[in-house]
């Protein structure tokens, strides 16, 4: 692997203070103070942006078991596409991830397909069933990152009180999706104004903001880390905002389809605006904005979550929910930055340092030492979506279509370019 | 009577206009008179197929579209849940493009989810008629209301009418919420604040809780059915409660308008949402709703087939 030179980009690099003009070296992948050795291949970076390489903490790679969905190599590549060169995959596979084999798989095929940093996570209970806790200790000896039952919601407080308990030991936190089975029931899209129209049943904010409460007396009781994932209503984002003023270990993420969409969008009953939690009304979308804005939210996930187009294309009622977002949510979310909601480096950090942080990764800095993951974007590149190019294997996306502005034009995982535009 | 009827498909009423609307109920009372023949049969759609695809049980609609169909000269087929291949694993989609093939004219498509016609109308050139969907829209119910209504009162605009009962779950109340408020009726809901959320409001009409007061000024009083089918178990306490509570009885009933209508799209449960008698009293319209769904629905279908009634 030759040496890398990308000169003379903008160097954004939240660890160490930086946002300034300068090269940056990579050497046998890692960062390296430079200048480079002899016959390093030069990327010009000339206005563009230079940053630790982007991390996705929330995406479903639906290997093993869905291959049809996605696989870790056609996932990867997605990632690689967008500007990711680290995901952090979620457990409800088929097998569910609450066995070391299963880790093991993933792991060994991310070795074989992937291009990108593969950090799977563990499941909470056996099975995603929220009755028993999987063996957690087990699984983080497997490798996992965190214990979630995304895509489920441990509905016993007692169950969850233990997990975190138990979690601490192995200093792993808890990603946990927020749902109050009762409250949503069989709930499509948020209950609200446009429900009321379509006809379609409500997915109440309630029903969120009941378990992200819970969540916060539990990780305040256990004194360890419950992270809620994909926050979606203006409530929700108030409970965490508070809860860390009284410095209780609880953090959140925000997807972009949540701060750019709002429920309206539903209503051609387009599946593909079909996700859980659903897309909420402009008041929610401007809480999670505010809330992105002064920090209460420190991570944006994709929640990359790719269906069959024949799984998608029925009544909306019976569509599975969820999207695509790997390929999109870099410039969604750059969009922030041209509003002046945040600044360059307060975004590139909810994509390195926090998540980093969070799940102990040992990324998200362009430290000398570092691992050689680079994410360059052009921030003015205008283009538009066409999901028929995506690199997925599924088709699942409400931003078909859509215009939009900066976009990864070269991403780097461990000194390899494994995505380059020109 | 000039036509404004442009669309191939009857998918809701929310986006229909004025013009539109009228232009139905205009049609459909060219279409009553043919009704109240010996020959009871026009050619108006003779050679053309007209399927019914009926995901949910219904019996009345089902017919009515039926006997509709025949009466212009239609062939029909009937699919129901049933028969179909849905059940044996074949998509909406799939089982919608079999029919294309076929050179179905028209799907009138009856589904317990909300927003199945607007589905096979994007996908289809075939004309969809939406006969019912979830708890979204039944347009050719609140036509042949607004239909009862005009005939029996001579006019929509400036009446107040109130919708009691299950509004959350009913599709049949939206439908009439768009109709009536579009043509300038004031629009009064009632029934449990579990199932008569607030937010309704905001589609132009009015929410009480007090069903006293919601009735006492009503010129007309459209009582709905309670949806078991459709409804999560904790919405309120029972049926009988929901009789004490918002049950139209002849104490109730003494107290409205003496030539205030009562309607019911049917079916009705006697004893439970309306006090027996009542159904079958002099203002209880409710037999003539369903002669005059026929009307409207012969209306509907020779509109989106491209039919107009000449000028006279």
């Amino acid at each position: 692997m030759k040496p890398l030179y990308i000169k003379q980009g903008r160097v954004i690099d939240p660890a160490n203070g930086v946002d300034e003009v300068r090269d940056v070296f990579i050497a046998d992948g890692k960062i390296v103070a430079g200048p480079s050795r002899d016959g390093a291949e030069v990327i010009d970076a000339k206005g563009k942006l230079v940053t630790p390489g982007w991390i996705d903490l929330h995406v479903h790679l639906r290997e093993p078991g869905r291959s049809d969905k996605e696989s870790i190599e056609t996932g990867t590549r997605c990632a690689a596409r967008g500007g990711f060169t680290s995901v952090v995959c979620m457990p409800n596979t088929s097998p569910v991830a609450d066995n070391t084999g299963t880790i093991a798989f993933i792991r060994q095929r991310t070795a074989e397909a992937g291009c990108v940093n593969v950090f799977p996570t563990g499941a909470i209970s056996k099975e995603l069933k929220g009755e028993e806790l999987a063996p957690i200790g087990s699984l983080k000896r497997a490798g996992v990152v965190a214990i979630t039952d995304d895509g489920h919601c441990i509905q016993n407080n007692e169950l969850m009180r233990r997990a975190v308990e138990y979690a601490k030991m192995f200093s792993l936190p808890i990603l946990d999706h927020c749902q109050d089975y009762n409250l949503v029931a069989d709930g499509v899209m948020n209950e609200g104004y446009w429900s009321a129209v379509l006809g379609l049943h409500g997915w109440p904010a309630v029903g969120e903001d009941v378990i992200v409460a819970r969540n916060i007396l539990l990780a305040e009781q256990a004194d360890w880390w419950i992270h809620c994932q994909h926050i979606s209503s203006a409530r929700s984002v108030e409970l965490i905002r508070q809860a860390k003023k009284r410095g209780i270990k609880i953090s959140a993420e925000a997807c972009p389809h949540h701060f750019t969409l709002t429920d309206e969008s539903v209503k051609t009953y387009d599946t593909n605006f079909k996700m859980n939690p659903p897309l909420r009304t402009e008041r929610d979308r401007e809480a999670i904005l505010e809330g992105l804005a002064d920090g209460t939210i420190e991570c944006i996930g994709s929640d990359h979550a790719p269906h069959c187009t024949y799984e998608k294309e029925v009544e909306f009622d019976l569509a599975p929910f969820g999207i695509i977002g790997l390929e999109t949510e870099l410039a969604l979310s750059l969009a922030l930055v041209r509003s002046k909601l945040l600044t360059l480096t307060r975004l590139v950090e909810k994509f390195t340092t926090n998540p980093a942080r969070l799940l102990s990764l040992g990324k998200g800095t362009l430290s000398i030492g570092a691992d050689g993951d680079v994410t360059i974007i052009d921030p003015d590149r205008e283009w538009t979506y066409d999901v028929h190019q995506s690199a997925s294997k599924s088709r699942n996306s409400p931003f078909h279509d859509r215009s939009l502005t900066g976009k990864a034009v070269a991403t780097i995982v461990g000194g390899k370019i494994v995505w380059r535009e020109n | 009577m000039k036509t404004t009827w442009q669309r191939k498909d009857l998918l809701g009423i929310q986006d229909l206009s004025v013009d539109e609307i009228n232009t139905v109920l205009d049609t459909a009372g060219a279409f009553k008179q043919v009704g109240e023949r010996k020959i009871k049969k026009v050619p108006s759609l003779r050679g053309k197929t007209l399927v019914n695809l009926f995901i949910e049980p219904s019996t009345r609609t089902r017919s009515s579209f039926e006997l509709a169909a025949k009466r212009l000269s239609a062939d029909v087929i009937n699919i129901n849940t049933t028969s179909s291949s849905l059940v044996k694993g074949e998509t909406l989609k799939d089982t919608a493009l079999n029919l294309q093939a076929l050179n179905a004219d028209i799907i009138v498509i009856r589904h317990s989810a909300a927003g199945a016609p607007h589905f096979l109308a994007r996908l289809l050139k075939t004309s969809v008629i939406n006969a019912g969907d979830g708890a979204h829209e039944h347009p050719t119910q609140a036509l042949l209301d607004a239909f009862t209504i005009r005939e029996k009162k001579g006019r929509i605009q400036g009446l107040n009418v109130t919708i009691l009962g299950d509004i959350l779950y009913s599709r049949v109340a939206r439908s009439n919420i768009w109709l009536l408020t579009k043509l300038g009726a004031h629009v009064t809901l009632a029934g449990p604040s579990t199932l008569v959320p607030r937010v309704f409001e905001q589609l132009g009409c009015r929410v009480t809780y007090d069903i006293e007061e919601a009735i006492g000024n009503a010129d007309v009083i459209n009582l709905l059915r309670i949806q078991h089918e459709r409804q999560r178990k904790t919405m309120f306490p029972g049926i009988s409660e929901y009789t004490a509570m918002f049950g139209l009885n002849k104490e109730r009933f003494a107290r409205t308008k003496s030539d205030a209508l009562i309607m019911h799209p049917g079916p009705i449960n006697r004893g439970v949402e309306i006090d027996s008698e009542i159904a079958d009293c002099s203002r209880s319209v409710i037999l003539e709703q369903v002669t005059n769904g026929l009307a409207v629905r012969m209306g509907v279908l020779f509109l989106c087939s491209g039919g107009q009634i000449s000028e006279s």
